[in-house]
């Protein structure tokens, strides 16, 4: 799954989607990200990984546009794999994206949040649900597609008149929000305010929602947390329908770590907003150092460990 | 601790409530007498020339009195520990009332709006026997308007404007200037004859005064709203005073605190309304009345109004006026969802402005005179308590607390009654805004979210269901 057979690469450096590099975010003394670098392999469900409080949000809202990272560069691909001369152009010459016909380099420290979603085509969901709670889900639903609806209603103008191309267009979004609905079993509470459901579903509305935007790159901020094991499931279940059927590629932060090894194919490990490991589920979860991290041993311990395990620190060797 | 010993003691009979409730109300007494001492006790008069006091006991008395035995009374109803506290949310009355009728009530509220002017004159025997309330009815609109024109901003969009005037004035002095203006009439008068700019002044100048509102709206909401809740709130209170003061002080321009006087009067649609043999009365068959204009421009605002309803109506029901909404909920899920909060604040903004300025050039017309003193903070204060008290974000609401709040201010006008408790040299008058506020304050106790405090969506797939109250955000900014 993970590995593309042409070159024996794995598929985040053949095919990344999103290459993370150097990305440092610095809270006044604290610096919540330090130098760190990773790619997300297209197609991929890449799970993020750490201890609490070890920046994984952080750098979501540095990708998502919320932060400004302090340093580093973030290059989204549309389509294909970007060439080095392509990215080093659009870095050189001072845009936010190079948009060719069938692929675009993007880099997301550039551009404000809104428009990270808007053309980037990264969405997101929140750690705590961010839903719209005084609107029906529906209307959630509905908001998600505003950039599309926009367009379609002429600014409103078209839409203040009722004219045909608007009233299709409106049609042509409840069904594509009827299809999320149906996919994360919510039609029955279509008409229902988002803030009356159970936890669960706000968490699979939220999901929905970001998927009307029509991402190519999903971002997850801990969906699982919360979740009874059935639910959690059923998660699983979605997140690979989503993958399969839409091609979105989705970068998850997790703790809970069945989720993690059952679904991803390419887990990155952070810890004090450094990155300790990076590589497939099997080869990090037998990672001295994220047992290390993950349990609370001292550092000269892992060292014992690793001596012993005869093992590469960073034992796929991914990444920078 | 207090507290605690009413909540563990079994509710009925073990608690002495006479006792406490007689203590708390003499404490609050005395806290009254305190208070009003100093401030109702004594009155500064000028005796020969030169500053003395003077004491009035009684009013004193009365006043503290009214404090002790109002304390006494609530503590022994509505605050006595024995009773059941009411554990009412969801719905209301009012909102069952709104369900029930439903339907009914929008096309009931408009015929009555419609056919008000004949009401008014059947019930009163006449044409000019009604005038009092045919402006009555006119001030109402206005409001309604404003209210409905304030609350795209406040009630859909979540963000609180306290300078909504700045707006109101932007458009009565758009009409105003233009009207007045020699340069424009020359040229016109050139053109189309001498009568022509001051017969057509008023319709051609209703759009541009609502663009130019429009335009003012976005120059003043740009660098105001990247502040949020209070700061933004401050903000719009200081530009709304800005432009009074601007109008205030630049004479050459405004005609200073004088105000403009003797702008052209509405027309209907080019036809004066005079007694001459080209006016209005003449042209109909009809014997002259000014009463005429007045019926007219009553129709005219009930236009704008409904058209002010309409838009927003629909506006709501575009991706636009979801935005507005789901900015009101949530700002930051809106980003992340590809919307730009910038242009979609201004464009709510700018629309408001939009019927503030409408609103204004109608006030320019129907007046006759324009000066600063007509766009105070009192009036963009009144037209944010009827959106508050409306309902944030409801149409009906809004009419209606618009109707009760300026009928009720009218009403209080008349509170003749109130001399015989405090005798003759009482001016009941002065007290319009003390009752008011109290009035204010016991809706916002009893109804914290408005009127009708249900929202509607706007879309559905199987059934349309409202939400309820206590989901709906405010907005922070
Ligand atoms: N806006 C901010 N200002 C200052 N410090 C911040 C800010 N955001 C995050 N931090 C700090 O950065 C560090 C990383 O926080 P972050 O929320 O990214 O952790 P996390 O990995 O998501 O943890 P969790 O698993 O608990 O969600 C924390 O020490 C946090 O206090
Ligand atoms: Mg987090």
């Amino acid at each position: 799954m993970a590995t593309s057979p042409a070159n024996g690469l794995p598929r985040w450096d053949a095919d990344p989607i999103l290459i993370v590099e150097h990305l440092f975010m610095r809270f006044g003394g604290l610096i919540a990200v330090n130098d760190l670098s990773f790619k997300v392999g297209r197609g991929d469900i890449t799970a993020l990984i750490g201890p609490n409080g070890a920046g994984k949000t952080t750098v979501f809202n540095c990708i998502t546009g919320f932060y400004k990272p302090s340093e580093g560069r973030l290059i989204l691909a549309h389509g294909r794999a970007p060439t080095p001369g392509e990215i080093a152009e659009v870095t050189r010459i001072g845009e936010r994206s190079l948009v060719g016909r069938n692929a675009g380099v993007f880099l997301l420290e550039r551009m404000p949040d809104y428009r990270v979603s808007g053309e980037a085509k990264v969405a997101r969901t929140f750690q705590n649900i961010r839903l719209f709670t005084g609107m029906t889900v529906l209307e959630n639903l509905m908001v998600a597609q505003h950039n599309a609806l926009m367009a379609a209603s002429g600014y409103s103008l078209k839409g203040l008149f009722g004219l045909p191309g608007w009233t299709k267009a409106q049609k042509a979004a409840t069904a594509k929000a009827e299809y999320w609905l149906d996919k994360v079993g919510l039609t029955d509470r279509a008409d229902d305010p988002a803030g009356d459901l159970p936890y669960g579903a706000q968490r699979r509305l939220e999901i929905a929602r970001a998927m009307c935007s029509e991402p190519i790159l999903l971002c997850l901020d801990e969906p699982a947390a919360g979740l009874n094991p059935r639910e959690s499931l059923e998660l699983n279940t979605l997140l690979r329908a989503i993958r399969a059927e839409h091609g979105t590629s989705i970068l998850l932060i997790e703790h809970d770590m069945s989720v993690v090894m059952e679904i991803s194919d390419h887990v990155v490990v952070l810890d004090y907003g450094t990155k300790i490991s990076d590589g497939t589920p099997q080869a990090v979860k037998n990672d001295p150092r994220v047992i290390a991290a993950y349990l609370g041993v001292d550092e000269d311990a892992v060292e014992e460990v690793e001596a012993e395990l005869q093992l590469d620190t960073n034992p796929t060797g991914a990444g920078a | 601790m207090a507290v605690q010993t009413a909540e563990t003691a079994p509710p009925a009979a073990a608690n002495p409530v006479l006792g406490p409730a007689f203590k708390d109300a003499l404490i609050v007494g005395l806290i009254a007498l305190g208070l009003f001492g100093p401030l109702i006790g004594f009155e500064t008069v000028i005796i020969d020339g030169a500053l003395g006091l003077a004491y009035r006991p009684s009013l004193l008395a009365i006043m503290v009195g009214i404090i002790f035995f109002g304390r006494l009374l609530l503590n022994l109803t509505l605050w006595s520990p024995n009773r059941k506290p009411s554990t009412h949310t969801g719905p209301t009355l009012f909102d069952r009332a709104g369900t029930v009728m439903g339907p009914g009530v929008k096309p009931a509220l408009l015929a009555f709006a419609v056919l008000f002017p004949a009401i008014a004159i059947f019930s009163l025997g006449g044409l000019n026997e009604s005038r009092y309330l045919i402006d009555l009815g006119i001030l109402i609109l206005t409001y309604v308007m404003l209210g409905w024109g304030l609350n795209i901003v406040v009630g859909l969009a979540g963000l609180l404007d306290l300078g909504y005037v700045a707006f109101y004035a932007v458009g009565a002095y758009t009409y105003a200037l233009l009207a007045t203006s020699a340069p424009i009439n020359d040229f016109f008068a050139g053109l189309f004859g001498a009568t022509f700019w001051a017969n057509w002044a008023f319709w051609i100048c209703l759009p541009m005064a609502g663009i130019f509102a429009g335009v003012w709206g976005m120059i003043l909401g740009f660098p105001v709203l990247r502040l949020r809740g209070d700061y933004l709130a401050i903000v719009t209170l200081a530009f709304g005073e800005i432009i009074r003061l601007v109008l205030i002080n630049w004479v050459d321009f405004t005609n200073g605190g004088a105000g403009i006087a003797s702008i052209p009067r509405a027309t209907f649609f080019g036809i004066p309304f005079n007694a001459g043999p080209d006016g209005f009365a003449a042209l109909f068959g009809l014997p002259f009345s000014p009463m005429h204009r007045i019926i007219f421009l009553y129709f005219v605002i009930l236009a704008l109004a409904l058209l002010t309803a309409f838009v927003t109506v629909r506006l709501r029901r575009l991706p636009v006026g979801r935005a507005w909404e789901a900015l009101r909920e949530d700002e930051i899920a809106c980003r992340s969802l590809g919307i730009n909060t910038t242009t979609t604040k201004l464009s709510a903004f700018a629309t408001g402005a939009m019927f503030g300025g409408f609103a204004g050039c109608f006030f320019a017309v129907r007046a006759g005179f324009v000066s600063p003193e007509s766009f105070t903070f009192d009036v963009s204060a009144m037209i944010l308590a009827i959106v508050v008290l409306g309902g944030m974000g409801s149409q009906i609401g809004v009419a209606v607390a618009a109707a009760v709040m300026m009928g009720g201010m009218e009403m209080l006008r008349n509170l003749g009654f109130l001399k015989q408790v405090f005798g003759n040299d009482f001016d009941p008058s002065l007290y319009r805004m003390l009752i008011f506020g109290f009035a204010m304050v016991a809706i916002m106790v009893w109804k914290p979210r408005g009127l009708v405090s249900t929202r509607d969506p706007t879309i559905f797939l199987k059934e349309r269901k409202a939400v309820s109250g206590d989901l709906v955000k405010e907005g922070h900014g």
